[in-house]
């Protein structure tokens, strides 16, 4: 560096001349976030941001989005985001979001608290036909702040092929924690394991929902981590790899369920829905089955997924933004984005056409009756990281000093969002 | 802009040509620094403009988050410091020593071929690196290339990405210490305990290491080329004259030779490693068990996925005072002895 080039006096002069220009940007700013909350009866085009799985998906979301914009004579564009929590953030900090997108559980009571989302599924025509529990999903406050778009649930993936190899029958499908460890035992044979999961909450948290337990009371008002049920499901799953029946992807080279399970390398694995588009992209010739999840000492319990269909609150047409939700969560375009892309549609009255037309993935959809949400507190997602990063070591550490961890990382949780 | 007196005139007419870069500089990089270390000491949350009226001033709030107590924030931000450390502590020497040992090999005028091997050895690092992370996830996945040919020695390789064990705690394994002695286990520093601290970089780490050793060489290399074609072969013809070997040559002439160039390298290598930002966030976002996680990736994760706006600008600032320190730091060290400065 060489200040030499300036003159000595006239630093501070510059400094000056900087701060007069960064506050004529900082008004220009102030000025464009004013104008656009004035102009909301404006109207104006759509802006749709989605976070796509493929082609498929893109090309489904913008036929319907399409079909609506010619109908009601409002424009719309349907915009892919490659990284969509980084866009979305960046539009919210902008104040020139995009109108409507997809929103993650997950990721939801972030956007929920800082003010970015419209809080605008009160007012929907067809809000008492969603699950209930994935409305609960979206709750924020005490609002429902957005629509569940789409949901998927976990389930028994068999192959079928290995299944009657093994000399089991349907009748072998198992209900309860003692059948699944006995038909993963049998399965277990040379180089394939009977049951293969990845190490994450988002799986062996159905074992701890089926002993009863869960991170969050279903209020998520209180940690509940390091219940006893929580322990107690975990510790069935360190039995079952004890015992060699069952393997983390992460121990046998797979990267997810479905490649362990496509690859022969499991014959069972839990999956969610989605494992059907990749079975048939990457293994078409193994034929499996679905099974809903077996029951534990608390009874039936799976974990479920959603995202949802948001609003900026910033938008300048929320109006049009709202027919348009409503009309993407409808029967007849839920339905089409099943055929589409194999998502499950969120409103009940879909459940029955879904099964009709697609019986191989029924037990998905049954199994909404029991299936618990994930924690959605700002900050949980957090927390569930730090989890996941220890439940690969299961194995050999003892489960309640994981829980003890996640247990006091919650409390915090819950405390800061009451 | 009006100016007074007699440098007055020459300053007009040096502001006004200066004018578009100072704007330029001002708009894109001093304001959005000074806009980011507001963020960092303000209970932003990501909506709207930072500087209107209702985000309120939180004191050093996110910098207390983030260093002290044993939060999740603070466990995260001491586990990435933990990963950079090694991280930093590995590649900067390992380049160094490597881009030199390439600048000297293909400086040589016996070698046949040098512009191919120039060429080779610069090649990646004009790859863009979320390319090269791709090739290396290919390359070090359980049934990789490496892996492949670890095996060809009978070796049986780890699943490079997947495999979140420490390198120092294998070893300590290997002579039988497998788990934390008392005095480790029950102190800790930044939310984690000593234990933690020595586990070296994760075999995950490891092959990033390798991944920023083989693709900076590369750049270093050229400086350290451009470096060497500018000393004279004098000094190199009188050390041998005086009886010098090629080492003694290498050690006592060709590297104090080298000071300024050493010092960019290590600058440059230095607030490269502690920025590491790309590989992870293409590669493996922090996993496997958050032994890949760093101070920029943090940074960003905090900002946008969980919108701790605050908390992510506290570390970049954290992040910037770690390089400048270190920086003012290796002046230090590097400075010349017999007091010419």
């Amino acid at each position: 560096m060489s200040p030499h080039v300036l003159r000595r006096p006239s630093a501070p002069r510059a400094i000056g001349a900087l701060l007069a220009a960064g506050a004529l940007t900082l008004t220009a700013c102030g000025g464009s976030s004013f104008d656009d909350s004035g102009s909301e009866e404006a109207g104006g085009d759509l802006s749709v941001l989605i976070g796509s799985s493929g082609e498929a998906e893109t090309k489904a979301v913008e036929g319907a989005v399409a079909a609506w914009a010619k109908e009601s004579g409002t424009g719309a564009k349907v915009t892919t985001a490659s990284d969509l929590p980084q866009q979305l953030s960046q539009g919210f900090a902008s104040g020139d979001p995009a109108d409507v997108f997809y929103i993650a559980a997950d990721t939801f009571a972030g956007y929920a608290d800082n003010g970015s989302l419209e809080p605008y599924a009160q007012d929907l025509s067809n809000l008492d036909d969603f699950y209930p529990t994935l409305t609960q999903a979206f709750t924020y406050d005490d609002q429902v702040y957005c629509a569940p778009k789409d949901f998927s649930t976990l389930g028994l993936v068999i192959n079928s092929q290995k299944w009657s190899e093994a000399g089991l029958t349907d009748a072998d499908v198992p209900t309860t924690w003692d059948e699944l460890a006995d038909v993963a035992q049998t399965l277990t044979q040379g180089d394939t394991v009977g049951l293969a999961i990845s190490p994450e909450y988002a799986r062996v948290g159905a074992f701890m929902a089926q002993a009863g337990g869960g991170l969050l009371n279903d209020e998520q008002t209180e940690a509940t981590a390091d219940s006893d049920a929580n322990v107690a499901g975990l510790n069935y799953v360190k039995g079952l790899l004890a015992d060699g029946s069952m393997a983390f992807t992460t121990d046998i080279g797979a990267g997810w369920g479905g490649e362990a399970f496509g690859k022969g390398q499991a014959a069972m694995t839990i999956e969610g829905n989605w494992i059907s588009g990749a079975m048939q992209a990457d293994f078409p010739d193994v034929d499996y089955q679905v099974a809903e999840l077996p029951a534990g000492p608390a009874g039936q319990a799976t974990l479920q997924f959603t995202n949802c269909w948001g609003i900026a609150a910033d938008s300048d047409n929320k109006p049009a933004a709202r027919e348009l939700v409503e009309k993407l969560t409808s029967q007849d375009d839920q339905l089409g984005f099943a055929k589409a892309f194999g998502v499950m549609p969120s409103i009940e009255s879909a459940a029955d056409p879904f099964k009709t037309e697609y019986p191989q993935d029924a037990a998905f959809v049954d199994s909404a009756a029991f299936a618990k949400n994930v924690p959605t507190l700002l900050g949980s997602k957090d927390v569930i990281d730090d989890l996941n990063s220890k439940l690969p070591t299961l194995a050999d550490t003892d489960p309640a000093t994981i829980l003890e961890t996640t247990q006091k990382d919650l409390e915090a949780v819950v405390a800061d969002s009451q | 802009m009006s100016r007074r007196g007699i440098s007055g005139r020459q300053g007009v007419a040096g502001w006004t040509f200066l004018s578009p870069v100072v704007l330029v500089l001002g708009l894109f990089l001093v304001l959005p620094v000074f806009m980011a270390l507001w963020v960092s000491v303000s209970d932003w949350r990501g909506r709207g403009s930072p500087f209107s009226g209702d985000v309120g001033f939180v004191g050093f709030d996110n910098y207390a988050a983030i260093l002290s107590g044993d939060g999740r924030a603070a466990r995260d931000f001491g586990t990435s410091m933990r990963n950079n450390v090694y991280y930093v502590a590995l590649v900067v020497p390992l380049q160094t020593a490597l881009a030199l040992f390439l600048a000297m090999l293909v400086n040589k005028r016996v070698l046949r071929g040098r512009g191919f091997f120039r060429t080779a050895f610069y090649f990646p690092s004009v790859t863009s690196s979320v390319a090269i992370t791709v090739l290396w996830l290919f390359l070090f996945s359980s049934t990789g290339a490496v892996n492949k040919v670890l095996s060809l020695v009978g070796l049986d390789g780890p699943d490079w990405f997947q495999d979140p064990r420490g390198l120092l705690h294998l070893l300590l394994g290997v002579v039988g210490v497998d788990s934390a002695p008392g005095a480790l286990a029950n102190h800790d520093l930044l939310g984690i305990s000593w234990w933690e601290w020595v586990s070296g970089p994760s075999v995950a780490m490891t092959a990033f290491i390798l991944m920023a050793i083989f693709t900076t060489s590369g750049t270093f290399m050229l400086l350290f080329i451009a470096a060497l074609q500018n000393l004279g072969g004098e000094i190199e013809e009188a050390g041998q004259i005086d009886g010098a070997n090629a080492w003694q040559r290498f050690r006592y002439l060709t590297l104090p030779m080298l000071r300024p160039t050493m010092f960019t390298v290590l600058t440059l290598g230095l607030i490269g490693t502690w920025q590491v930002f790309d590989q992870i966030y293409t590669g493996t976002q922090g996993n496997p068990g958050k032994t890949t996680l760093t101070p920029a990736y943090l940074s960003f994760n905090a900002a946008f996925n969980t919108q701790q706006w605050g908390q992510g600008a506290a570390i970049a600032f954290i992040l910037f005072a770690i390089i400048v320190v270190l920086t003012v730091l290796q002046r230090w060290l590097l400075r010349e002895k017999d007091g010419a400065r």
